[in-house]
């Protein structure tokens, strides 16, 4: 089983990559379950959502202490609260920036760390500030949770017409994202 | 069929369509929304042919859901905390007219202090109003039992009001898969409701009417009866559903008890977290067991005596306070069922998962490692607790 946990702010759509990401992998046969941290959101503030994926049934109701993967939607969050908190030694950080490679390096020492920089990308290619689907292309390239394809039934399900939009952000999220530490 | 990921709240209202529900009544409160949220939509859309009733408060949707059965209507409601409490007076009237409603009651703390979180408080201050009670673990669970409930319901040896219970957030908010059944099939398992009496001004008759001290007992000795014999059609429903629909549900299920004198018993999904516990506690050696009360009212006597019979040790894990009781309501139910059926079980008394408070699996490893052992004034330890 692996444990991913987003970190965003409210408003950024944590919660929908995490439902995303658990109907991809129900819809390849897989068991995944995803949630938010429950309660009374407010726009801005750092909301987190949680999403198991696994081969067998999860049984499983608890949040998720100890990630395998950590997805940071919003650079700003490195330094606030602490994302890292009971990331597996070798775990992986996916995170949206512009930072270089050596600077990365600084931040998160000796860690596996997947970026891109999805606030350039949703720019571009959906003409929002919002990463939250940009990022599910980074999560994917990082940690093969499922064919990158699995998305595209879901997203179209969600989004309707700008369904394509989302998709090609996330395509080009998960071309663009370099790991370092692989 | 194929599994799809789908938000349990939203697949319950699925489930309702899929029952063919004629009448919904509900107000809106945290959990519960999206469940009649998506009812709405589905009724606005025309995806759902039914009459959405918006009222002005928990009292009346009750209200108005007993009036539709009443008249004769597949009714659904569904509401969490306060807003069972104001339900309440209701809850008593739906039961005693013999009235079918299925309500889906996503279970959260009681305030005050407000919150919005799970726990099974409200459900246990109304535990005792002639409803059925179903509890489920999972999305799939709770699909199948509000399918399962309107037959159960609406059953001529039954006719009584159904209550499935639900977790509020750690089962309501949860993405998960669930595999629904086809309508042909739901169809065929839960045919239209019959009713033996309804309102209707061609041919009048009053329900409720007064009941005299020369017939209130009798009355209420019916009602009971009514709710003891349904256990026989409860499980005659479940073992029908697993016919038609592959899946197998007991009113008491239990979880590797086969060699173990030592057990868990608990309601609702925080059995989840347990099994995974027993996993754990597996693999280095220890074995323990888990009872859970799938069915809750009417009490599973004979079922959980017969699953009790090598139990040693019960360790019953709650999500409710006794407030000012000796222990939490379960316990003391267990314990004085334990008692005139001349067991002899170590039982002990955990209280978890207050207003949602997390409860890791470790927890429950913690539990069956170390006994509680009253040495303070408290009869039940509570898990996690500060001082």
């Amino acid at each position: 089983m692996k444990e991913i946990r987003f970190h965003g702010r409210g408003g950024q759509g944590a919660v929908t990559s995490a439902e995303l990401a658990a109907q991809a992998a129900i819809s390849v046969g897989m068991y995944a379950q995803a949630f938010p941290s429950f309660g009374p959101e407010r726009r801005g503030a750092p909301v987190q959502a949680f999403l198991r994926i696994s081969e067998t049934p999860i049984r499983l109701r608890s949040k998720i202490y100890k990630p395998d993967v950590i997805v940071i939607l919003d650079s700003s969050l490195v330094n606030s609260g602490n994302p890292m908190e009971g990331l597996k030694e070798d775990g992986i950080v996916v995170l949206n920036t512009n930072l270089d490679e050596e600077s990365i390096k600084r931040l998160f020492p000796g860690r596996k760390v997947a970026y891109v920089d999805a606030l350039k990308i949703a720019k571009e290619e959906m003409g929002v500030t919002i990463t939250n689907t940009t990022m599910l292309g980074a999560l994917v390239r990082a940690s093969n949770l499922f064919p990158i394809e699995a998305l595209d039934e879901p997203v179209r399900e969600r989004f309707k017409n700008i369904a394509q939009k989302n998709i090609n952000a996330y395509m080009r999220a998960y071309r663009e994202t370099k790991i370092l530490g692989e | 069929m194929k599994k799809v990921g789908i938000e349990v709240s939203l697949a319950i209202a699925e489930a309702a369509k899929l029952a063919r529900v004629e009448v919904v009544s509900a107000y809106p409160i945290t959990p519960q929304t999206h469940i009649v949220e998506h009812l709405a939509e589905l009724v606005a859309d025309g995806e759902l042919e039914a009459a959405y009733l918006n009222v002005e408060s928990e009292h009346s949707a009750l209200s108005a859901c007993v009036g539709a059965a009443a008249a004769g209507a597949r009714t659904f409601t569904s509401t969490s905390a306060q807003g069972l409490e104001l339900m309440h007076e209701i809850l008593f009237i739906a039961s005693s007219l013999r009235l079918p409603i299925v309500m889906v009651l996503v279970n959260r703390a009681l305030s005050a202090p407000l919150s919005i979180w799970g726990d099974h408080s409200d459900v246990m201050a109304a535990r005792d109003c002639g409803w059925i009670m179903l509890f489920c673990e999972n999305g799939q669970e709770a699909v199948d039992s509000v399918i399962m409930a309107y037959r159960i319901g609406e059953d001529r040896r039954v006719l009584l009001p159904v209550a499935v219970n639900i977790d509020g957030f750690t089962l309501s908010h949860v993405i998960e898969p669930v595999e629904f059944p086809d309508q042909e099939l739901v169809d065929s398992f839960l045919p239209p409701y019959k009713p033996l009496f309804t309102l209707n001004p061609e041919r009048p008759v009053t329900m409720g009417a007064y009941g005299m001290p020369e017939i209130y007992t009798e009355a209420k000795y019916a009602q009971e009866m009514a709710i003891l014999n349904s256990k026989a059609v409860i499980k005659e429903v479940m073992e029908e559903f697993g016919k038609v629909f592959k899946r197998n549900y007991r009113v008491v299920e239990t979880y590797n008890l086969e060699n173990s004198e030592l057990a868990f018993l608990a309601l609702g999904s925080i059995n989840e977290n347990i099994k995974t516990a027993i996993d754990i506690l597996k693999a280095k050696g220890t074995n323990v067991g888990l009872i859970s009360l799938r069915l809750y009212r009417p009490f599973p006597s004979e079922e959980l005596l017969e699953v009790l019979k090598n139990v040693k040790r019960l360790m019953v894990v709650e999500r409710a306070m006794p407030q000012g009781a000796t222990n939490s309501p379960l316990f003391n139910e267990l314990s004085a069922f334990a008692f005139h059926n001349g067991l002899n079980i170590i039982m002990e008394n955990y209280i978890a998962g207050l207003g949602g408070r997390d409860v890791d699996p470790q927890e429950f490893v913690n539990i069956a490692l170390n006994p509680f052992k009253k040495d303070g004034k408290l009869n039940y330890k509570i898990i996690g607790v500060r001082e």
